[in-house]
């Protein structure tokens, strides 16, 4: 076994020499290298870990700026609701109010027209009477030779059309 | 058979030899002579390095060679994480060192560069590098330990709500098994990767004896054992990468307890 064999001869060198190998290892990669590829690593987590956040930053602004779109679209509907609901009052009042108008101008016509008739109908009624009264007269002056005087006549004459 | 003895050594390959002339080096009275085992530690040294620069673009999104390496320091970075806590971040270097060493150590010695006549060397099969890396990690935590405890480090030999009488009989238990800490972290990485390859050399041994003995030893004893070779070989590079990850994870674990006293 030339580990055991050899073993007064070469362990100064082999420790001597791997003292000096791995020494510039530990001092020159441990100590100068993986540091520099470890902060790399750590850089990069950095980096993503900021690049997420900055994405969930992003979606929170939007969900918000969504949330407030919604509130102010709702508002809006409202709005124009309540301005679609004031022009169908007014257009109603409005129209009630010329419906009214009609009314009231028909109204007056009706009244009118049947005061015009009632009038006419009293002028009728008066011409009839008089025609009535002066038929009286000559029928009784030709019948009965009688001369009988208008307010007579006339007096039989309502007598008669009030029972008629 | 007895035309020529097939000679294969199992043991010869853990052999350590100067190289260029280098036998007669010294220092400070002790031998520092520039071994095959020194040119691979140099080889290692060379490809992690290699293999980390490589990592080193620093893009915000990664290539493959890139992400490959980045693995590799986020893997060591959970495991310290894992089992240390907060405070593990700072013992990063030296376990991704340690980790990483071991590992290109392991897997370079099982390179298959035999067929252009140059012979790996893995100097993990040697207990004087594993027990020197057990040393240093122990080291680190006796260092950790009584830097950030003082003499309270000792209370680490007294388990949580062990009763009074029996501390006296607890604590040289708990003595002696964080003595022996050392000696299983570096005989265990050791001892593994010289009976892979041991194991590797002795069936090959079998492969050409058996084929050297005509068709029917051939094919009753080298085919098997070529096949098995061929298993053997991915379990080795399996058995490289956990061996790593087991000095890696106890090195963490004993640092956890000087870290984290209980």
């Amino acid at each position: 076994m030339p580990q055991i064999a050899q073993l007064a001869d070469t362990w100064s060198s082999q420790v001597f020499w791997l003292l000096v190998f791995f020494g510039i290892t530990f001092f020159v990669i441990g100590k100068g290298m993986v540091p520099k590829v470890m902060e790399t690593v750590a850089q990069r987590d950095g980096q993503i870990a900021a690049d997420l956040a900055a994405a969930k930053a992003a979606r929170d602004a939007a969900d918000e700026q969504e949330d407030a779109w919604r509130v102010r679209e709702n508002e809006n509907r409202a709005a124009a609701q309540a301005i679609v609901a004031k022009a169908k009052d007014e257009a109603a009042a409005k129209s009630e109010k010329k419906l009214k108008a009609a009314q009231t101008r028909i109204d007056k016509k009706l009244a009118d027209a049947e005061a015009r008739i009632g009038e006419a109908r009293t002028a009728a009624l008066a011409e009839v009477e008089s025609v009535a009264v002066e038929a009286a007269q000559d029928i009784a002056q030709r019948l009965a030779g009688v001369k009988v005087t208008k307010p007579a006549a006339a007096k039989a004459v309502k007598e008669a059309m009030a029972n008629g | 058979m007895a035309a020529e003895q097939a000679k294969v050594d199992p043991m010869y390959q853990f052999t350590i030899q100067p190289l260029g002339g280098s036998e007669g080096w010294e220092l400070a009275g002790y031998n520092i002579a520039f071994t095959n085992s020194a040119l691979w530690m140099l080889i290692t040294t060379v490809v992690l390095f290699v293999f980390v620069l490589g990592g080193m673009q620093r893009q915000l999104v990664p290539g493959r060679w890139q992400m490959m390496v980045e693995t590799f320091t986020g893997f060591i970075d959970n495991m310290l994480e894992a089992n240390i806590g907060k405070a593990g971040r700072k013992y990063v270097p030296y376990v991704f060192s340690l980790f990483m060493f071991i590992l290109f150590a392991n897997l370079l010695g099982l390179l298959p560069l035999g067929i252009v006549g140059v012979h790996p060397f893995t100097f993990t099969s040697h207990f004087t590098v594993t027990g020197v890396l057990a040393i240093i990690s122990f080291a680190i935590v006796l260092i950790v330990g009584f830097w950030k405890h003082g003499l309270h480090f000792f209370s680490l030999f007294v388990p949580h709500g062990t009763p009074l009488p029996m501390i006296p009989v607890i604590a040289p238990i708990e003595f002696i098994s964080f003595m022996v800490r050392p000696f299983s972290l570096g005989l265990r990485l050791f001892v593994a990767m010289m009976a892979g390859h041991v194991l590797l050399e002795v069936l090959s041994s079998f492969v050409i004896d058996g084929t050297n003995a005509g068709v029917l030893w051939g094919g009753i004893v080298g085919l098997p054992s070529f096949l098995l070779m061929v298993g053997i070989c991915a379990l080795e590079l399996l058995v490289a990468g956990i061996q790593a990850y087991v000095f890696a994870l106890l090195t963490s674990l004993y640092i956890n307890d000087a870290e984290n006293l209980h």
